[in-house]
């Protein structure tokens, strides 16, 4: 079910941009304003959330500990996971941010006759989502060279790196092999595992197939339905410099990629995918383990209830005096 | 469990991974007895002036709420997420990648889908997309969005009061997630109308009103420490001082009650008493702060720092100089992570020095108290006691990490220094079972009472899974922690899963170890048994 209301979300998007372009010419509002409206809630969405999120403090300084911590001089403490500085912390959040490294812990057990459960190591969702992750940031990098003149250093460089195979006319990026494959496999073992098909929403099948529809219409106009490369950048270098140009000459699903990836950036602040912002404020991880060297001050604290030691002596005292314990008050 | 108990082979063949429900969205929960908790005494919940005190349990049709609840619900997470900016990112975040979903003992242990730590999160997610976010708004349950029923509230009571709060989702989670966050603050919520369990309610008051969550009175606290100091006269020949509310003593020491009062608790304060006394220690007890643990952790933030308040009034009343805090697991989680923001800063306290070793304890320069095995690994390292090992020959012994010195604080080394030190047989469990990855008993957190059976053998099926292995392989006969919750709970759990093991705080092998001055010559442990050879129906299974 959440499959089905996923995928015929998906249908729907495309079929407005056939429609919207075929029937009713409407080129300029799905090439002009939607991507710059996408823009526009993208950003002031992120921005929206994280100000609601830096809005509310930090009560208490509670990272999960992986690692001995720094206590006893002769005790080697586990900078990283157990990190006792800022330093410690930034390289912790580095490698989780940049290398899943929480993830790459992940573990997978099983029952074994005799009623035993065995451990082992699970590294697929990990390597699947490093993949997926990467090959998506390189494809956006790559996407630069549509959008600036002159173009950076870092695009040719990537490209090349990308497509070292040197395989085809035009020379196939790998990212563009990688991305697909990741998508499918991420979308797969949400279905195939009871477990994952449990847990799953609408929610998390509709970004897989929008990301995968995104890069499949982008494969396509690189490989086989020849799309007018010039008129694409005169139109992204329109679009960027905010004097917009709608050139005759572009195929239909150029439209729909972009509106996709219009809806994308629309989709992104209402839904999961801000986990990419979220992460860095994550109070697990981005704090460090040294609580009991340094305070840490809860900006709402307020007093509370409480039972002193002069009530509590008030009520025991004949008690204490009988069992010759020393008294404030005799 | 109502009227025979499974066997383990029983209960191991219930358990199913297939999710056999389809849909979560749906809550009906049924009240099985064995796996949930009696609902708070009226009398307690009264005491401590919380809302709602009534005659109900859990398995009642109708829970004589407010007539306002959900209003009373929503404003209460309108608030937390103002409060706690933890729980707005944990809500906005999780992508639902499902590397929790196996690592929870409880669903390990029970098979319940709900139990995944990702899916006992969106339980309160859900209500949140609800009501504060704008997708869910407008595309309810397509967004994951569901509206807040009773019956929503009874899986809540039902799967929040099934967590412990260990957190070893969190260690897995992508994005640090900590459903002890989540289960803290929707306990919380619960409690704003009334619904709690009477084996975290009445702890507290107890807790509130004699300072310790037995309910131990003053003279009943002296007594029992007396009684320890003349059972250790009496299996060593020394008499040992044990002040009590002694002004102007250089440290206060405070543990958990269950030390003086439960087994095998009890024979870790033993340990504790021949070692403050061996190195001349100048320490008091105090009858006011006579409880380490916080179940006021396991209600609310309020009540956490409502319990915990004694421990620095007390050293500030008896003008003592730094803290040693005892063997146990949420106490530290509260003593490390919390204490010093709520009811700290601690200035009328000096930067803890062992008078011993003259070694500065600088990383609790701030909180100033320092966990009891830092201050022996201390002492051993620098060989400032005298240690017989040979006399922990007759345990084959393995180490649990409790969860929260595992992952709230990073203890992993030190109680593994002292084991090592103190005894010839140790041997780790398997790894992904251990230090950071640490499974939970199935009991902490409020969950540790006699009608929740089946669900703590449940959930500590993982734990008593890898001691297996070690008792199998390695003839283990005695699984060490340093948790008072694991004290209480993990033999039961043993005699159900692991016949044969028994359970023992790290400062019980300390006090058998130690070389006394003055001492006669030991023929039995702290245990009364004899000591230096292996028992031998197990010496029949090497």
């Amino acid at each position: 079910m959440n499959i089905l209301i996923s995928a015929a979300a998906l249908l729907i998007l495309i079929l407005l941009v056939i429609v919207g372009i075929e029937a009713a010419g409407l080129e300029y509002f799905f090439g002009v304003f939607i991507p710059y409206m996408a823009v526009v809630i993208f950003l002031s969405g992120i921005i929206f959330k994280l100000i609601g999120w830096a809005r509310s403090p930090v009560p208490f300084r509670i990272p999960t500990i992986a690692g001995q911590q720094k206590s006893l001089g002769w005790i080697k403490s586990s900078k990283l996971d157990s990190p006792a500085t800022i330093l410690g912390v930034v390289g912790r959040m580095v490698l989780e941010v940049l290398l899943f490294r929480s993830l790459f812990r992940n573990t997978k057990y099983e029952t074994k006759p005799g009623q035993k459960l065995v451990y082992g190591s699970a590294k697929f969702l990990w390597i699947a989502a490093l993949i997926f992750h990467w090959s998506f940031l390189i494809i956006i990098l790559r996407h630069l060279r549509y959008i600036s003149e002159p173009i950076p250093s870092l695009v040719p460089l990537l490209q090349n790196l990308d497509g070292f195979f040197q395989v085809g006319v035009p020379e196939l990026f790998i990212t563009n092999i990688l991305i697909v494959v990741s998508l499918a496999f991420l979308f797969m073992r949400r279905t195939a595992d009871p477990k994952n098909r449990y847990l799953s929403l609408t929610a998390d099948y509709f970004p897989l197939l929008l990301i995968l529809a995104i890069a499949i219409t982008g494969i396509m106009m690189r490989y086989f339905t020849k799309v007018d490369i010039a008129g694409i950048k005169t139109f992204a270098m329109g679009l960027v410099s905010f004097k917009p140009v709608v050139p005759e000459s572009i195929n239909v699903i150029f439209y729909i990629h972009l509106f996709l990836v219009s809806s994308l950036l629309v989709y992104f602040s209402f839904s999961k995918l801000l986990h990419m912002v979220g992460v860095f404020l994550s109070p697990t991880r981005n704090l460090s383990n040294n609580n009991r060297s340094v305070r840490h001050v809860n900006p709402w604290d307020k007093p509370v209830r409480i039972h002193t030691y002069e009530e509590y002596e008030d009520e025991f005292r004949d008690k204490m005096k009988a069992a010759g314990l020393p008294l404030e008050k005799e | 469990m109502s009227d025979k108990k499974p066997t383990p082979e029983e209960l191991f063949s219930t358990i199913d991974y297939k999710a056999s429900e389809k849909d979560w969205s749906k809550p009906h929960i049924k009240f099985k007895v064995g796996t949930y908790n009696h609902s708070g005494v009226p009398k307690n919940v009264e005491y401590l002036e919380l809302p709602n005190a009534r005659k109900w349990q859990p398995s009642d049709d109708d829970w004589q709420l407010p007539d306002n609840w959900k209003e009373i619900i929503i404003d209460g997470i309108k608030e937390r997420l103002d409060k706690f900016r933890s729980l707005k990112i944990f809500m906005d975040i999780c992508v639902r990648c499902g590397a929790c979903s196996d690592k929870c003992h409880f669903f390990i242990g029970s098979g319940d889908p709900k139990n995944m730590p990702v899916v006992r999160a969106e339980l309160l997610r859900s209500i949140y997309r609800n009501d504060f976010t704008t997708a869910g708004k407008i595309l309810g349950r397509i967004a994951g969005a569901r509206e807040l029923t009773l019956d929503v509230l009874k899986e809540w009571f039902y799967y929040f009061y099934q967590c412990t709060q260990c957190r070893r989702c969190s260690l897995f989670c992508p994005y640090g997630i900590d459903t002890a966050e989540i289960t803290i603050l929707v306990r919380e919520l619960l409690n704003l109308v009334g619904v709690n369990i009477d084996w975290v309610i009445t702890p507290v008051a107890n807790s509130f009103r004699t300072g310790n969550h037995l309910g131990i009175q003053p003279h009943g606290f002296a007594d029992s420490i007396e009684f320890a100091v003349d059972e250790l006269e009496e299996l060593t020949g020394v008499k040992v001082e044990a002040p009590i509310n002694r002004k102007g003593a250089e440290v206060l020491f405070v543990s958990p009650s269950a030390d003086y009062f439960g087994t095998p608790h009890y024979y870790t304060l033993l340990g504790y008493l021949a070692l403050f006394h061996e190195v001349g220690l100048d320490y008091t007890w105090s009858t006011f702060a006579s409880e380490g643990g916080n179940f006021g952790s396991f209600v609310s933030h309020d009540l956490m720092k409502s319990l915990n308040m004694k421990i620095y009034a007390e050293a500030k009343r008896l003008g003592v100089k730094w803290i040693i805090g005892g063997e146990c697991g949420h106490m530290w989680r509260v003593l490390h992570q919390y204490m010093d923001t709520i009811n700290g800063p601690a200035d009328f306290l000096e930067v803890p020095v062992s008078p011993i070793t003259g070694t500065k304890f600088d990383f609790a320069k701030s909180t100033k108290m320092i966990h009891i095995c830092e201050f022996t690994a201390d002492l051993i390292k620098n060989n400032k006691i005298k240690l017989d090992k040979s006399r922990n020959d007759h345990w084959k012994i393995t180490f649990h990490d409790s969860c929260n010195p595992a992952r709230a604080m990073g203890l992993i080394d030190e109680p593994r220094f002292i084991i090592n030190s103190t005894c010839n047989n140790f041997y780790e469990m398997p790894e992904n079972t251990i230090k950071e990855q640490t499974f939970c008993c199935g009991s902490g957190a409020g969950l540790g009472t006699e009608e929740n059976l089946e669900m703590r053998l449940r959930g500590g099926l993982p734990r008593a899974n890898a001691v297996n292995f070690v008792h199998e392989k390695h003839g283990v006969n005695l699984l060490a922690c340093i948790c008072a919750i694991d004290k209480a709970t993990l033999p039961p759990l043993m005699e159900y899963w692991v016949p044969g093991v028994e359970v023992a705080g790290v400062h019980e092998f300390v006090g058998n170890a130690l070389i006394m001055k003055g001492e006669n010559e030991r023929k039995v442990d702290l245990r009364g048994e004899p000591i230096g050879e292996p028992e031998p129906e197990l010496e029949e299974k090497q």
